[in-house]
């Protein structure tokens, strides 16, 4: 019989301390682990680095640790829905390196894929490309662009068994389901907790073997 | 056809850029003036649109009182709608849709946009710090991009230039551009005014444009 890995949210936050690299999913305020960042928050988590699309809204998710300058680097491909975010970005106290959307995508891909970097067109002529090489294959040219890693994936699940199998739902699937292969250790809220063997197998999209923990949101969105 | 010899501005643009779009095409559209396009569909041409943050077949926000599933949001991270027989998709899976060429067109806007197809549309040094979001991989990787914008800035400054000034957000991808005077097409010779709107002429574009304009000789085709 598979073991559960359900734990208390306290208990999930043994594993995050001070000054790691935080793999954070979520697109605006869909499908982020914001029980989690709450976690975050209650012990007091300062210096991070965290790898996500965007930063949220103002006070809400990657937003409250933006708030709270607890954030020492992002890297994102977007920070307007956050206007907090912006304002600390353009006054120099926050630092943050852009990535375009795809290529965070592919970047944390090659992570967790266990490959070297990705090719991409994307970005070539613009300030992306700086000091990046380029490689011509096929007479096209391409950016290579390195993998992104962190040490803890935190992940928003619509429905988990207690082994760590996901499902996620609809457009709140977004970054999870790469960033949950791209960290050291993965930590999983789901939404609804069931027992093993009630997910259809092939319907499962991040497999229970990558996942470390799993906090039970008992119903709550 | 009375009504629509009177579209002009904004509604004009979105008028004929949805006029490139064929029926079953999958499009992008950018948050803003892109979206417009949908008001002004062809009859017979139904689009599917692609959201960048992981589905085909959005339906647009819901009607006030009308529920609808929380976890559907657009790419400016609205609660929409899904049609019935759209899908939904990861992020990554996204990207490789839009980046491998299976999306017909993209239809943004425009900082800054220049005669070689060079876009700048995310960034303004020292003003702006927002981000390029998905903008990138959308116009490095859709067939056919499509630039909608207003001719000259605020200021009355031309906004089609020889080069621009801003950082790009892509070289040498555009496709068309569409203002409410005419529409541009990038082509290997340059830029060349395909089309103009009702009552403008190509003297009014051309001071108004800081291109250099290919000019066919033959009498230039309307946007209506």
């Amino acid at each position: 019989m598979a073991k559960s890995k359900i734990v208390p949210l306290e208990k999930a936050m043994e594993k995050i301390i001070d000054g790691l690299t935080i793999m954070i999913p979520g697109f605006v305020n869909s499908g982020v682990p914001e029980a989690l960042i709450k976690g975050m928050v209650d012990k007091d988590v300062k210096d991070i680095r965290i790898i996500s699309n965007n930063t949220s809204i103002k006070g809400r998710g990657i937003g409250l640790l933006v708030h709270d300058r607890r954030i020492r680097h992002i890297t994102c491909s977007h920070i307007g829905s956050n206007t907090e975010t912006v304002e600390q970005v353009v006054a120099g106290e926050l630092d943050v390196t852009f990535v375009p959307q795809g290529t965070l995508c592919e970047r944390v891909r090659a992570g967790g894929a266990g490959i070297g970097g990705i090719l991409t067109p994307t970005g070539l002529g613009t300030p992306i490309a700086e000091g990046k090489d380029i490689i011509t294959v096929d007479g096209r040219q391409y950016l290579l662009e390195k993998p992104l890693r962190g040490d803890v994936a935190l992940i928003h699940a619509w429905k988990a068994d207690k082994m760590g199998n996901v499902v996620y739902h609809r457009t709140a699937r977004n970054f999870n389901q790469i960033w949950a292969t791209a960290a050291d250790w993965v930590i999983v809220e789901a939404e609804e907790i069931v027992e093993v063997g009630e997910l259809d197998p092939d319907l499962i999209m991040t497999p229970g073997a990558l996942v470390d923990q799993i906090v039970d949101l008992g119903g709550v969105e | 056809m009375s009504e629509t010899q009177n579209i002009s501005g904004r509604d004009l643009i979105a008028y004929r850029t949805a006029r490139f779009f064929e029926d079953g095409d999958l499009v992008n559209l950018g948050i803003g003036m892109p979206t417009k396009c949908l008001d002004f569909l062809p009859e017979g041409i139904d689009v599917w649109i692609d959201t960048e943050n992981g589905a085909i077949g959005l339906a647009g926000p819901p009607a006030e009182d009308e529920w609808t599933d929380p976890d559907v949001v657009d790419a400016a991270g609205n609660v929409s709608k899904l049609r019935v027989g759209g899908c939904c998709f990861d992020s990554f899976t996204s990207f490789g849709y839009i980046r491998g060429g299976h999306v017909a067109a993209t239809v943004l806007g425009a900082y800054e946009v220049d005669q070689e197809g060079n876009l700048a549309n995310w960034m303004v040094p020292g003003k702006t710090a927002a981000g390029m979001g998905g903008a990138m991989d959308l116009v490095a990787g859709a067939k056919k991009v499509l630039i909608m914008t207003e001719h000259c800035d605020k200021k009355g400054n031309p906004k089609i230039l020889k080069k621009c000034t801003l950082p790009l957000t892509a070289a040498n991808e555009v496709d068309y551009i569409i203002t409410e005077l005419c529409v541009l097409h990038k082509t290997t010779a340059g830029l060349v005014l395909e089309e103009l709107a009702p009552g403008v002429t190509k003297e009014e574009v051309i001071s108004k444009t800081g291109a250099e304009l290919i000019i066919p000789p033959e009498e230039i085709g309307s946007m209506i």
